[in-house]
């Protein structure tokens, strides 16, 4: 009996310490009905694509691109890949909505599918002035499975095939000359209006800019980079070259395809880079070994976007160096 | 023979009945309230294209005539004409003019082709924004061959010039030949409509769309008139 009261003594005040322990860990803080409701979550159907990528093949279905796709990408891209992941509030320029198919580092036309190199390029580069982080710590075989898992989101990728990469012609040596008149085409195809009569993205429209969802943007600030700049698209002279020719899709950058010709559009690239004012290149020696004065350009026969036909009052203001 | 002829004959009346028989729809389009003013638009920026214009334009979100008249307002055949599918061949074209897009809303058919033309002395770049279509955006400087596009599926397309952000207009690419865009006072008119019932819509930019059901029963015009509520703002 004192045995049987001893052991109550102890066990009474232990079982409803456990108790309370129990409690606390079980029972809900706060009641369901005080949770908001978020709803299902929008359940991802895996269509099966692929993507080649040299000798890679990646699979959307595979465990790699659902597993790095929720882990590195659903954060701003959103699981349903609509761009609105959780932190895409906070983010400026905004992730891309893989629903749309719209992207911007394509080697193909406007308006075309990217090709999937192209795709699984930029998730390695990175989009430099954005929050799109360079992914070349992950597995070049995780990448391209990634690429095929984008495609899940978008119709077009059933229908529609990849558009054909543009030719990009041998770049003729850096003159004066061409930095002379890719300066001219500067003035003429308008380039200014946005990214600012030196390069430094502050051109008369560019406070308007706005990207294909009615989000202000800014036009690319050649001048402000240090001599590691790069582009949104790349770095080389091919990947500005790339740009004039495919534009970059959602955003107020047009392609001048059409409109210009391989040796204008190499032009043009010389003479962007001579915006880049604190980088170290070809065209920056030529340019200071000319005391940093960009001759006119003198009309040729060859070509028919002459400087010449646009009016006085078009002159891009203070345009020289 | 006599049985050709007799088929030739009943073939030319029938064709000829479908052809007599068809009806009309026309009317106008009013709005009621006060309209939002229409903001003068600065191109000073673009002296080129400012010159062109002796007295500044103004936006055309809304474009307003007298008696309350409502231009620039789609109105089309939304249900009961079956889409027969025949494309139109004819040259339509959105033409840059003085920084301005002539017309404000080119109307057109899904896959007809359509062409962009820049007639001003700067740098121009189209950029339509359709959420359905594939979006594209091309520069067009002065003297570039006119660009030639066309869309498949229907959907109004906002277009926007970014280099001057005061340019804007629309695509309205539609599922049917019966359409009409309300002009010089609101008026409209969808002829060639054989006897059945329809479902008229019209759309405007800023005010959205109204519809209305009409029947044609044989060669009439019947009226249809269309009151948007203008928005103060």
């Amino acid at each position: 009996m004192r045995f049987i009261s001893a052991s109550l003594v102890t066990a009474v005040p232990c079982t409803v310490v456990l108790g309370l322990v129990l409690a606390a860990g079980f029972t809900p803080r706060v009641s369901a009905q005080d949770v908001p409701d978020i709803g299902p979550l929008r359940p991802v159907v895996v269509k099966p694509m692929e993507s080649h990528i040299g000798n890679i093949t990646g699979h959307s279905t595979s465990d790699n691109a659902r597993y790095d796709y929720r882990r590195f990408c659903a954060g701003c891209h959103g699981i349903a890949g609509d761009g609105n992941g959780e932190n895409a509030v906070w983010l400026d320029p905004k992730p891309r909505d893989f629903t749309i198919a719209t992207f911007k580092c394509r080697s193909t036309l406007t308006g075309t599918l990217p090709t999937d190199e192209d795709l699984f390029k930029t998730i390695g580069r990175g989009i430099v002035n954005s929050n799109m982080p360079v992914w070349n710590t992950v597995s070049k075989q995780e990448r391209a499975d990634l690429v095929a898992y984008i495609k899940i989101f978008s119709p077009r990728w059933d229908k529609e095939k990849a558009g054909t990469p543009i030719t990009i012609p041998p770049e003729p040596p850096v003159t004066l000359e061409s930095i002379s008149h890719g300066k001219a085409l500067f003035t003429k195809l308008e380039c200014w209006k946005c990214h600012g009569p030196h390069g430094e993205g502050d051109g008369p429209s560019a406070s308007t800019l706005t990207d294909s969802k009615d989000n202000p943007i800014r036009p690319y600030n050649f001048a402000i980079a240090g001599n590691d700049s790069r582009f949104k698209c790349g770095s080389t002279n091919q990947d500005v070259y790339k740009i004039f020719m495919t534009g970059v899709d959602g955003t107020p950058m047009p392609s001048f395809a059409d409109v210009i010709q391989p040796n204008d559009a190499w032009d043009l690239v010389h003479f962007l880079r001579t915006l880049q004012v604190h980088r170290k290149s070809k065209e920056n020696e030529i340019l200071s070994a000319a005391h940093g004065v960009i001759p006119p350009y003198v009309e040729k026969q060859t070509s028919n976007l002459t400087p010449a036909t646009v009016p006085a009052e078009n002159k891009s203001p203070g345009g020289g160096q | 023979m006599r049985t050709k002829q007799t088929l030739l004959a009943l073939l030319t009346v029938l064709v000829c009945s479908s052809l007599m028989f068809a009806g009309t729809v026309s009317g106008k389009v009013t709005y009621t309230g006060t309209p939002a003013h229409q903001k003068p638009i600065d191109m000073s920026k673009e002296p080129s294209c400012a010159k062109q214009h002796a007295t500044p334009i103004t936006t055309e979100t809304v474009v307003t005539g007298p008696n309350n008249a409502l231009d620039n307002v789609v109105v089309y055949v939304s249900s009961g004409a079956p889409d027969d599918g025949q494309v139109p061949t004819q040259a339509i074209t959105y033409t840059q003019k003085g920084c301005q897009y002539v017309p404000h809303v080119l109307a057109m058919h899904v896959d007809q082709e359509f062409q962009i033309v820049n007639d001003d002395q700067t740098s121009h770049n189209i950029h339509p924004l359709p959420k359905v279509n594939i979006e594209w955006n091309k520069s067009q400087p002065p003297g570039s061959p006119p660009i030639k596009e066309k869309y498949d599926k229907p959907e109004f397309i906002s277009v926007k010039c970014n280099i001057h952000p005061w340019m804007h207009g629309w695509f309205a690419v539609l599922k049917t030949n019966h359409y009409d865009v309300s002009k010089d006072g609101g008026d409209f008119k969808l002829p060639n409509l054989p006897p059945g019932k329809y479902t008229i819509t019209a759309w405007q930019e800023d005010y959205g769309t109204q519809t209305a059901d009409v029947t044609i029963t044989g060669s009439e015009t019947k009226e249809v008139n269309f009151t948007f509520k203008a928005k103060a703002y």
